[in-house]
């Protein structure tokens, strides 16, 4: 596939199909000291920079080897935009006349669809994303976040998505929300909702004559249709719970494993919009229970909505495995749901916070070629989970460097992270205590292979102050997870080894002492009983 | 004899007795105890514990209790079969012992283990009393057990001495363990389980701010609440329960640090000055709570660990007879199972039950006469 890519490049780069690109000025741009006034039309000249020998060694020859460089970034951007081309427009600027570029490639788009260390890129985070989940997280990015031009810009596009739908509600909230803020482009379209509704009616009316239709018939499948289609139009118009009742009666109407798969499928996908995640699990394992082998896709569909689950009941260990789990396949066909970065994040930070290091090490390490030299071989099974990570560099980093136990670059990552996880709909609640957890293991993997350890040099590995070392270290030595006792005047962590044949001694009298005392209070309070009868049977007689 | 003594003194005190003709009763009386027969007197049981207990009255009356902790000794030892026999005296003996202060005596009765009462009453009083004097003596362990008893033990209604021993254990508790669980144990009488919790909610609420470990939390609850535990006579025991939250934080310190600055635990356990904080260090030490060493010169304290090897004599001595004591105890246990057994009335509830089941068998069976 790559090489046929570079070949494409190549001729598109070479004979291009559009010579010319016309471009109208949103504002001022000043080039090389000349000022082209907003509203004037720009002509680009594309050929000019796919032959600038600048750009291009040998500019003339057809040589797709050129772009085997570059192959790696357009790995999964399959969409036109290409940053490299454009990068390449910018770089031709200087060579062309008439200025070619527009504003808008002049500032190189950034197309990485990652969480990153910076502010969060509303509108990459939202193009991995389909459906009511689109709306729904920008309308909670909308919700959580402290910066206004970014809420504004999620609510714009949380706007135009739910224009596209159906959801008179969800278009209610949305305009309250944004509340006149972004002119009146984005007011309230009274209209728009009436003719909504009186569609929403009209079909409504029309699904119910034809489920009527189908039930006198006495056709199973057909009746199956009509609740699918209701269930469907519920979904659109945002009624999840009737949706959810119209998803699972269909169940009655299954004839096939594959109707049931997709009867769990829709409920799931409902019970997660509705934040139900016990439905999930249960409809997940009903799923998976059906007797005919899943296809991939529907197979890493299920992990990922069973993850889901997990990480939403705290049992992130379970919910790590999950997401471990989820095979390729998955691509971008979840995104109504989920997208393949969340599942590396989810994934990578779960596992993290609750793997000990063996299952660390069988799960995740053969990610990392790198630290496998000394492994052996046949642990490497988990590619797929490797391909996610990818996607997510920050996060495969941050295992890396969890690894390699180069903690303060990966807390350093986490704290990057931080600001843009809590805008995440689903991990928002739970990234508090994933990160303790993260941080808590790693100084107690930190301090567990030595005797003593200088609490400096650990405060500067985890850049912190040896005070507040002192304090976390205190907390994981109460809940006795860290076996060491602190020299607070030398500033020195030692190890503690517990002496067995004492503490066995310790507990061995302290549990003579507890029987003594419950025989002593049983023995009592069976005399007392018996006393009782006594005294009942006295007054019988 | 004993009869013409206790119709005597019942005609003499039915009236209103002045303070001579008390004391000399009491003199009397006395002389008797002590000179008496114990065989006869358990032929006559309840003449016996009314003559004492007016004799008990009389002491009170004097307001010398201390003269009549001698002789209520010595009645409770003519009048028991065995040590392990709970009289209706015992209560009455600890009474005066705690009214008198002299706790050291009650002791000496508290450390038998009692197994055979007569009337419930006797057992919550005796348990009561006995807590608050293995209190006073700072015995928590002890008292902590006896209160325990009253709580738990199997009663129809609640009852004013269980309430009040709750309150108690609730207390003694904290001292000793630290915290304090709500609920009772499952043995525990379903009335009490219902009721006890309700009827000590200042008690629970204290305990509930001492699980969250602040002692200034703890201190403020305290004097918010200072007029409800004085009126219960436990004001002393909550102004101890406060100081054992410092003792108890200090712990924990020795469970993390090896060493730490006077100025440090002053801090973590929020005391006002290092000053305060190495005198309640030296407190602790002198008591035998924590294994440190102070160091004047620079302010550290070095926490060690408990120098106890369990290779001495004593330890295996003390070992030895806690095995042995062990082993009466279980042989008693298992008496009491086959007595239980043997009982008629066990065996007729056992076989009624067992009689239906069987009933249920035989039906499917044809019958085939």
């Amino acid at each position: 596939m790559e090489f046929t890519h570079m070949v494409i490049n190549e001729i598109v780069r070479a004979g291009n199909l559009v010579p010319i690109l016309t471009r109208k000025l949103p504002k001022d741009v000043e080039i090389k000291g000349y000022t082209i006034p907003a509203g004037w039309y720009l002509v680009v000249d594309q050929t000019v920079p796919h032959f600038d020998p600048n750009s291009f060694d040998e500019p003339f020859a057809l040589n797709p080897w050129r772009w085997e460089f570059f192959s790696f970034i357009m790995d999964g951007e399959d969409d036109a935009s290409n940053p490299m081309m454009e990068e390449m427009y910018a770089n031709g600027i200087g060579g062309v006349d008439e200025t070619p570029s527009s504003s808008s490639s002049t500032t190189t788009r950034k197309n990485r669809p990652i969480i990153s260390g910076e502010q969060l890129d509303i509108e990459a985070y939202a193009g991995l994303y389909t459906g009511r989940t689109k709306i729904m997280r920008l309308i909670f990015i909308a919700d959580h976040c402290d910066n206004p031009g970014m809420q504004l810009e999620a609510l714009r596009m949380a706007y135009e998505e739910i224009k596209k739908g159906e959801n008179t509600q969800l278009f209610r909230e949305a305009v309250q929300k944004i509340d006149g803020r972004l002119g009146p482009n984005y007011m309230m379209d009274a209209s728009w909702c009436t003719m909504i509704d009186k569609k929403a009616e009209q079909r409504k009316e029309k699904l119910e004559n034809e489920l009527n239709a189908y039930r006198t018939n006495l056709i199973k499948e057909s009746i199956r249709m009509g609740y699918n289609d209701f269930g469907d139009f519920y979904y659109a118009h945002g009624a999840l719970g009737d949706a959810f009742k119209s998803y699972v009666r269909t169940r009655d109407y299954c004839t096939t494993s594959k109707h049931i798969i997709q009867m769990c499928l829709s409920a799931i996908h409902v019970s997660i919009e509705m934040g139900q995640f016990t439905h999930v699990t249960s409809y997940v394992s009903k799923a998976e229970q059906t007797p005919e082998a899943l296809d991939p896709p529907t197979v890493a569909k299920l992990r990922c909505a069973a993850g889901l689950a997990h990480l939403e009941a705290k049992k992130y260990k379970l919910a790590a495995r999950k997401f471990l789990e989820v095979g390729p396949e998955l691509g971008n066909s979840y995104s109504d749901v989920i997208a393949p970065q969340d599942v590396a994040t989810y994934g990578g930070l779960c596992a993290l916070a609750s793997f000990d290091r063996t299952e660390l090490k069988a799960s995740i390490l053969p990610l990392f070629p790198s630290l496998l030299l000394n492994l052996p071989n046949k642990v490497i099974d988990n590619i797929n989970f490797r391909n996610f990570l990818e996607l997510v560099p920050e996060v495969r980093e941050l295992i890396n460097d969890f690894y390699s136990s180069h903690y303060a670059s990966c807390l350093e990552y986490l704290g990057n992270l931080r600001s843009n996880l809590l805008l995440d709909i689903h991990l928002h609640d739970h990234v508090g205590t994933l990160y303790d957890q993260i941080r808590n293991k790693a100084l107690i993997q930190y301090t567990h292979p030595f005797v003593s350890v200088d609490m400096r040099m650990m405060a500067d590995a985890f850049k912190t102050s040896v005070a507040g070392l002192e304090k976390e270290l205190e907390a994981l030595i109460t809940d006795n997870q860290i076996q060491a006792r602190i020299d607070s005047h030398n500033k020195i962590l030692y190890a503690r080894h517990a002496d067995q044949r004492n503490a066995t001694f310790q507990r061995v009298l302290q549990t003579g002492n507890e029987f003594d005392k419950d025989v002593r209070a049983m023995l009592l309070r069976a005399n007392l009983l018996k006393h009782d009868y006594n005294v009942r049977a006295s007054r019988k007689l | 004899m004993l009869g013409s003594l206790s119709n005597k003194i019942e005609a003499c005190t039915a009236g209103p007795v002045t303070k001579e003709q008390a004391s000399t009763f009491a003199l009397i009386i006395a002389r008797f105890i002590s000179s008496c027969v114990a065989d006869q007197i358990r032929l006559a049981p309840d003449k016996f514990i009314s003559v004492c207990k007016r004799f008990k009255d009389q002491v009170l009356l004097l307001e010398e209790p201390l003269h009549g902790v001698a002789p209520m000794l010595t009645a409770i030892r003519k009048l028991q079969s065995s040590t392990e026999h709970l009289t209706t005296l015992h209560p009455e003996f600890l009474l005066l012992c705690l009214l008198a202060k002299c706790y050291r005596t009650g002791l000496s009765i508290l450390e038998e283990d009692i197994f055979e009462v007569d009337q419930p009453r006797d057992l919550f009083l005796y348990c009561y009393y006995g807590g608050m004097i293995c209190v006073g003596q700072k015995r928590f362990q002890k008292a902590l057990e006896l209160l325990h008893n009253v709580v738990t033990a199997p009663m129809s209604t609640i009852n004013a001495i269980a309430v009040e021993a709750y309150k108690k254990y609730i207390l003694v508790s904290l001292i000793l363990h630290g915290q304090f669980s709500t609920s009772l144990p499952k043995y525990a009488s379903s009335v009490a389980q219902r009721n006890l919790k309700n009827l000590c909610q200042p008690y629970v609420e204290l305990a509930n701010s001492y699980n969250n470990g602040k002692v200034a939390d703890l201190e403020t609850y305290v004097k918010a609440n200072e007029e409800k535990f004085q009126s219960d006579n436990n004001l002393g025991l909550v102004k101890q329960v406060i100081s054992s939250m410092y003792k108890r934080n200090i712990q924990r310190l020795t469970q993390t640090y090896l060493t730490l600055s006077l100025h440090d635990i002053a801090n973590t356990v929020q005391l006002n000055s290092p000053k305060e904080a190495e005198m309640h260090v030296l407190q602790m030490i002198q008591d035998g709570e924590i294994y440190a060493t102070i160091n004047q010169k620079d302010g550290m304290v070095r926490f060690l660990e408990d120098p106890e090897q369990y290779k001495t004599c004593e330890m295996i001595e003390r070992i030895d007879s806690s095995i042995q004591r062990l082993m009466t105890l279980s042989k008693k246990l298992t008496v009491m199972d086959e007595l239980m057994s043997c009982d008629p009335l066990y065996l007729a509830k056992a076989g009624r039950e067992r009689q239906r089941l069987d009933f249920d068998d035989f039906d499917t069976v044809p019958q085939k006469y």
